[in-house]
């Protein structure tokens, strides 16, 4: 049962499964993006309070979660790594920080712009945004652990033990607005039950959302593939690999 | 855009910067990644 | 020898030693200090309104100097590898993590603990906001040793290690600077500042319970 476990614990295995992986990736990715993007923009019913504003949500609420996942996938990577000693655990956390780091800016500055006509400010210290601010340096603080380190084993373990001990951070992230009265507004789509949009609005959100999904898989499977490589060079299966 | 097009489209514009640079940096990874190994296996002395 | 025992030996160790150097103990109170200064200079404002920002600047000033002392935590121990003779001798790294975390708070969180009531006054704020401003600033130095001790574990013995034990500190001590300025902030307004003191109370005790056994984790990763 745990053998798929440890097939992942394999260089040459996690090698060849990203590179099949990241064609069906990229095109779900292409279909959900191209369809929510173009539905989300045009098709989508303007909002009785925001108007057209609202249709930031298309692209700052999938950026927002994959800033949030792609730490959790980074923490969750490291965790493996350090319990079981599985060094592509290592490798997935490493991928990871770039990806979500761009996708934490991205949430920032689309939050920003779309609080400006919204709430008449480019920024406030409320605690979703706070929090998101801090998601963004505690990712340049792991990235920066890293590779501070000499012996990248070493720094592959420090910046695991950072990512961990941040991952408190994203709870907050999530329920800030649940916990406190704060300018964000509340969660949309996460309340098991009936959610609060429309359909027409809804589906464009969720096909958004699913597309990010696949988009990070897709360019994590990308470049996990040149991290297997990096770390495993001297590898006899490498050098089976070159020559093709 | 009902007036908010000024903030809609660089959110869209952003947004798709940031998805093709993730695309473009993982793949200049990827191969820069793939080039050091053959040059590697070169190194070694196998031929190519 | 017992935890306990090996905790009150490393402690006063650490205590005879930086008490041979009063200078080095100085240097973070001093710093604190100044810094506090620093704002209502450039600042330039009238006490009376000095007071909004009080909490706000005795924190900022609490946090830059403790993270000044938090990088000689391990440092020096690890340099002339007592460190590793500490962690050799058979007593658990969690152990030794909770004894030079305790006597850097002594040492730093402590003593600015006690030098905030005159920076209080040299910022304007009432004398019956000083209870809670000693309260959240206990609750929150010792939160504070407890994340630089992470911080200054993963980071000993790298150069310019300083600068990264900053970036890695400051985020994760971010939510203390805003509750334990909020708490004094309205306490200051007059409004009750329990909430924010029980949020920073548990704060501590999260912090307190989990951070030794990630410090120690990280030190066991840097040292092997």
């Amino acid at each position: 049962m745990w053998t798929w476990f440890y097939r992942l614990a394999s260089p040459p295995y996690v090698y060849r499964t990203a590179g099949a992986l990241t064609p069906w990736f990229l095109s779900a990715a292409a279909a959900a993006i191209g369809y929510g993007a173009v539905a989300g923009l045009v098709f989508a019913p303007p909002d009785y309070q925001q108007g057209d504003a609202f249709r930031i949500i298309y692209v700052h609420a999938p950026s927002a979660w994959l800033s949030m996942f792609a730490y959790t996938t980074l923490a969750v990577a490291g965790a493996i790594g350090l319990i079981w000693r599985i060094k592509m655990g290592y490798a997935v956390a490493a991928v990871s920080a770039p990806i979500g780091a761009s996708f934490t800016l991205s949430a920032l500055v689309t939050g920003s712009l779309w609080g400006r006509p919204m709430w008449g400010t480019y920024w406030a210290w409320d605690p979703r945004l706070t929090s998101e601010l801090i998601l963004l340096f505690l990712y340049v603080g792991v990235m920066s652990l890293r590779s501070a380190f000499e012996d990248p084993g070493r720094g592959d373990r420090a910046a695991a033990l950072l990512a961990i001990v941040g991952v408190v951070n994203i709870p907050i992230i999530h329920y800030s607005v649940v916990w406190w009265n704060s300018l964000h507004q509340g969660a949309t789509v996460a309340k098991i039950g009936i959610p609060a949009m429309p359909g027409s609005m809804l589906w464009p959100l969720l096909a958004m959302l699913l597309g990010f999904m696949c988009f990070y898989g897709a360019v994590l499977c990308m470049r996990l593939r040149g991290e297997v490589l990096n770390r495993e060079r001297q590898a006899a299966w490498v050098r089976e690999a070159m020559k093709s | 855009m009902g007036g908010y097009a000024r903030f809609v489209w660089p959110c869209f514009a952003l947004v798709s910067g940031v998805l093709a640079w993730n695309l473009w940096a993982a793949a200049r990874y990827q191969a820069e990644a793939r080039k050091r190994a053959v040059r590697a296996l070169a190194m070694m002395g196998e031929d190519r | 020898m017992s935890a306990a025992a090996a905790i009150l030996l490393i402690v006063g160790r650490e205590l005879r030693l930086s008490f041979r150097r009063p200078e080095q103990l100085l240097q973070p109170l001093v710093f604190f200090l100044i810094v506090t200064t620093l704002f209502p200079l450039g600042l330039n404002l009238q006490l009376s309104l000095l007071k909004d920002m009080a909490p706000g600047v005795l924190w900022t000033a609490a946090l830059l100097s403790s993270l000044l002392s938090l990088e000689s935590l391990f440092k020096s121990d690890a340099e002339d590898g007592t460190l590793e003779q500490l962690a050799l001798s058979g007593q658990s790294v969690t152990v030794i993590v909770i004894a030079k975390t305790a006597a850097h708070w002594l040492l730093s969180g402590a003593a600015l603990v006690l030098a905030s009531p005159l920076v209080g006054i040299a910022l304007g704020i009432p004398s019956a906001a000083f209870g809670t401003m000693l309260a959240s600033l206990v609750l929150g130095t010792i939160t504070l040793s407890w994340l630089g001790s992470i911080g200054a574990a993963l980071t000993v013995g790298l150069k310019r290690g300083n600068v990264l034990l900053s970036l890695i500190v400051l985020p994760l001590a971010m939510p203390l600077l805003i509750f334990g300025a909020g708490a004094t902030d309205r306490a200051i307004s007059g409004t009750s500042p329990a909430g924010a003191l029980y949020f920073l109370g548990s704060l501590c005790v999260f912090t307190c319970t989990l951070a030794p056994f990630a410090a120690a984790a990280a030190l066991r990763i840097t040292l092997e």
